[in-house]
């Protein structure tokens, strides 16, 4: 691999994991109101289809993103109702959703399949686009990078230093205490919910209209999951759950790369890798094993690690609040 | 707004119509004919007894998914990892079908213990990632489901592959020995159907009877006050995930000795998740649980007939049985939309 190479080769992970950045931060905001959307899987499929038929039938691809967007809402709002005002389980709504929205994509995209169809252009930033290395991976790319990269910000800024922001931080982890001081619990839920859905669809349109474009069956099958993975073990932060989707892009290309040198090693058992990646995270963040590991460091740097390493859910994630 | 009582106790049959009524529009939307659609994927099936056998041959591992779900969920976990558990008990069954030369019922009894050890392994780990590594069972159970299903890709295309060349889609067909005896050429077993029945009975007397359906149901319902009580949860999740994985592994060895005859790609076909919603439009109770699996076997087998006469996709069965739970979740209970119940006046 020469320098130019290694360059290229994060650029196009960059590329390809912009999308999971994009429903990272909506599920970050939705799962820290206290909402778990688990229905990710099937809604992208749904947004990732809707958004082409649209962008194809009307040539125009904010429409086709728009489409995607408020698809995904519409799930999104599905699982808040059902949960919120209804008291069902989110869990399993969610996952009626997942499986729905494959087979309802499958089924609505049927004439639509295999269309060469509108795409997002390629559009460099002059000047910043020069720049060595930085240039071509964050400055050379498409506008679902640019998006991406500024979503992860204003999310993060949104939740850490506004009071909007604040009252979405209270409401996932003490509803009771944020009630009592006139938050309006279930509609900073509602509202959550259906922002974070439409990024959720935003998300998957971007897929068929700019990574992968196009539409087939199971177009982009498992990456909702793999979305709501990287949630956790970004421990509920945009801005660490960017560089996790990013980490799954790096090693999704590495196993293509290394594929294509060494054909002796399986494809099987690369294609695993992020899987047991994700599940060694896991263990590291929420298991035992890092306290054990924080107690043998050095006294002083223990709090700060501590606080770095130790990825708690918000509080009242997936409890419901009665209002009455 | 007041619900007379004879609404109230139809009540459950509207998100049912409600249903029909998404997929009778979809129909009309892609310019089919609702009614003769419909008649192909519900009634026809009954006049042919080919389709018969083909949809009980789909009940069975559908049946044995949703009876081991019954058990987790009972204990109040999230089994997603069923899939995964299936895929485990059909390459345990092909391991032996593949490597062990002997007479046939000792063979198809090995394939089976194999498998049920192999897809309670499975769910073992499942639920020593959660109880040991905290990682909730949702998010382990589907990775080692994608880790099973690599495994199974692996073995296609590598040791297992055909000797003519590997041809990705699977291995050569097993030994007739290997295979499970099956009712007049069709891929429907009587073996599997008895041992279905069989576990039909095990799952009633493990929740209803034991001790053991008692400590679970304690822990599905407060899983601190049962801690508190004495059951130990980690010992009792493990348990329950890997009697979860054994019924999984036993219907994934009836995909590759009775569906198949050899092992293939998706080689497990959804069944596992499907069987998620067969137990949650069942509400969780037993003895509905085999007649839920039913018709989902016979819509599902039904829209791929439909997709041969008429081309339209297949999906069509998923997402009439997906409409139907979703509507039963979300308009199931006439009380929480608002409607009050009639008062009843005293004499």
């Amino acid at each position: 691999m020469n320098d130019l190479y290694i360059v290229s080769f994060f650029a196009s992970a960059i590329l390809n994991s912009s999308p999971l950045i994009i429903a990272v931060c909506g599920e970050t905001l939705t799962e820290r109101a206290g909402v778990v959307n688990l229905s990710l899987d099937g809604s992208m499929l749904m947004a990732a289809m809707s958004g082409f038929i649209v962008a194809y039938e009307m040539d125009n691809i904010w429409l086709g993103f728009f489409a995607g967007a408020a698809v995904g809402a519409f799930f999104a709002l599905i699982i808040a109702f059902g949960s919120i005002r209804l008291k069902q389980s989110q869990f399993a709504i969610g996952f009626v959703l997942t499986l729905l929205g494959a087979d309802l994509s499958a089924f609505l995209g049927q004439n639509h399949t295999r269309l060469p169809g509108p795409s997002v252009a390629h559009l460099s930033i002059p000047y910043l686009a020069d720049l060595p290395i930085l240039g071509p991976l964050f400055f050379d790319q498409n506008i679902i990078v640019y998006f991406s990269f500024v979503l992860v910000a204003v999310t993060w800024w949104w939740l850490n230093r506004t009071q909007p922001g604040l009252h979405l931080r209270s409401v996932g982890e003490r509803p009771e205490a944020a009630f009592a001081r006139g938050v309006k619990v279930n509609l900073v839920r509602y509202l959550y919910s259906i922002v974070g859905g439409a990024l959720v669809g935003l998300a998957g349109a971007s897929y068929s209209l700019g990574i992968k474009i196009g539409w087939s069956d199971n177009h982009i099958l498992g990456l909702g999951w793999i979305a709501l993975a990287i949630v956790i073990f970004g421990g509920w932060s945009p801005v660490r759950g960017a560089f996790g989707a990013i980490l799954f892009g790096v090693t999704k290309g590495l196993a293509t790369y290394l594929q294509g040198t060494f054909p002796g090693v399986s494809i099987q058992a690369l294609n695993s890798l992020p899987w047991i990646l994700m599940i060694m995270v896991l263990i590291l963040v929420s298991g035992d094993f890092t306290e054990r590991l924080i107690a043998y460091m050095p006294q002083s740097v223990q709090d700060p690690l501590r606080r770095q390493l130790r990825l708690a859910p918000p509080l009242a994630l997936g409890a419901t609040l009665d209002e009455e | 707004m007041i619900l007379p009582r004879w609404a109230e106790r139809f009540w459950p049959v509207v998100p049912i119509i409600g249903a029909l009524l998404f997929i009778i529009a979809l129909l009309f939307l892609f310019g089919a004919d609702p009614l003769e659609s419909l008649n192909i994927m519900f009634l026809k099936p009954f006049e042919n007894q080919a389709k018969m056998l083909s949809v009980m041959a789909f009940w069975v591992p559908l049946t044995l998914c949703a009876l081991g779900l019954l058990v987790t969920f009972t204990g109040g976990l999230w089994n997603i990892g069923v899939e995964g558990q299936m895929i485990l008990g059909s390459l345990g069954a092909s391991w032996i079908a593949l490597t062990v030369d002997a007479p046939a019922f000792v063979l198809i009894f090995l394939e089976i213990i194999v498998a049920m050890l192999a897809g309670a392994l499975w769910g073992a780990l499942t639920g020593f990632l959660k109880t040991h590594g905290k990682v909730h069972e949702i998010f382990g159970g589907l990775a080692l489901n994608n880790l099973a299903s690599m495994l199974s890709l692996y073995l296609i295309a590598g040791p297992w592959q055909p000797p003519e060349g590997g041809s990705f889609r699977g291995t050569p067909p097993f030994q007739e020995a290997a295979l499970l005896p099956r009712f007049a050429e069709s891929r429907f077993s009587p073996i599997s159907f008895v041992l279905t029945i069989l576990a039909i009975g095990l799952v009633f007397f493990a929740l209803n009877n034991s001790f053991w359906g008692l400590k679970l149901k304690a822990l599905g319902k407060n899983a601190r006050s049962a801690f508190l009580l004495g059951v130990s949860s980690e010992r009792e999740t493990i348990y329950a995930m890997m009697f979860c994985g054994a019924l999984a592994g036993l219907g994934g060895a009836v995909r590759v000795l009775s569906w198949f005859d050899s092992l293939r790609q998706n080689i497990s076909g959804g069944i596992g998740y499907l069987a998620i919603l067969v137990v949650m439009l069942a509400a969780y109770r037993l003895l509905l649980v085999p007649f839920i699996s039913f018709f989902f076997s016979l819509v599902l087998n039904g829209s791929l007939t439909l997709q041969l006469k008429t081309q339209l996709h297949s999906s069509l069965g998923g997402i009439l049985t997906g409409v139907m739970v979703l509507f039963i979740l979300l308009f199931g209970e006439a009380s929480k939309l608002g409607f009050r119940k009639e008062v009843e006046k005293d004499e």
